[in-house]
């Protein structure tokens, strides 16, 4: 099992703040993303999304998810 | 030295102000900035959600970068998490320098990473409904300014 987890606007596309994935074995990224809702993966991958695995910041490109893992989506920020 | 926080409860921004004057009482010069909620707009509420690994060690490596680019004395970065309303203080950067130009430069540059470049996501509600707010573009060119 793998922890996802959904920031910002992201959360409401998504439905959920965070979301548990079954996983049998160290999966890719692109082969989680398509056990969501296409209009969701498609949100995810978006360009200017950033991913953190573990809490820390990692590229996307070759990314693997292990069971115990946590992967935070990240869009754009807009604070202060 | 460098104090930076994220307050998930309303803050006083005079008594931190003050606090942060009397630790500093060899600086000439403080400068402030207060980001509050602005009233108007029809907003009833904002909130700011962060991201726990990230955004707290993020504040503190742009603070660690101020103290090293400017002279100052003292650093102050307080910042709020969650639901906000109208003129509700958000965030408050003071600097604290020997001499004034530092700590304006200070405050400035702060204030615009802060906008720009940590990691918060804001939403506002008006008439009952949350929206999301997308980055401006304005941010990005204050934060071209720096180089």
């Amino acid at each position: 099992m793998a922890r996802l987890v959904f920031l910002g606007r992201l959360e409401d596309i998504a439905g959920t703040p965070d979301l548990a994935v079954p996983l049998q074995e160290p999966t890719a990224l692109a082969d989680v993303l398509v056990m969501l809702p296409p209009f969701v993966a498609e949100a995810l991958a978006g360009p200017k999304v950033k991913l953190a695995l573990n809490g820390k910041l990692a590229p996307p490109a070759g990314l693997i998810l292990a069971d115990g893992d946590e992967l935070a989506f990240l869009p754009p920020v807009s604070g202060g | 030295m460098a104090s930076v926080r994220l307050e998930p409860q309303p803050f006083d921004p005079a008594a931190e102000i003050a606090a942060f004057a009397a630790a500093h009482a060899d600086a000439g010069g403080i400068v402030s900035f207060i980001g509050q909620v602005r009233a108007g707009d029809g907003v009833e509420a904002l909130e700011l959600r962060h991201f726990e690994p990230l955004t707290l060690p993020g504040m503190e490596a742009l603070a660690a970068e101020v103290l090293g680019r400017w002279a100052l004395a003292g650093l102050l970065v307080v910042h709020r998490t969650g639901v906000m309303h109208p003129a509700d203080p958000i965030v408050l950067v003071a600097a604290a320098a020997r001499h004034r130009r530092d700590a304006f430069a200070a405050a400035d540059y702060a204030m615009d990473h802060l906008k720009s470049d940590s990691w918060f996501w804001k939403r506002e509600c008006a008439s009952g409904e949350w929206r999301w707010i997308e980055p401006r573009e304005q941010d990005h060119a204050d934060l071209a300014r720096w180089g």
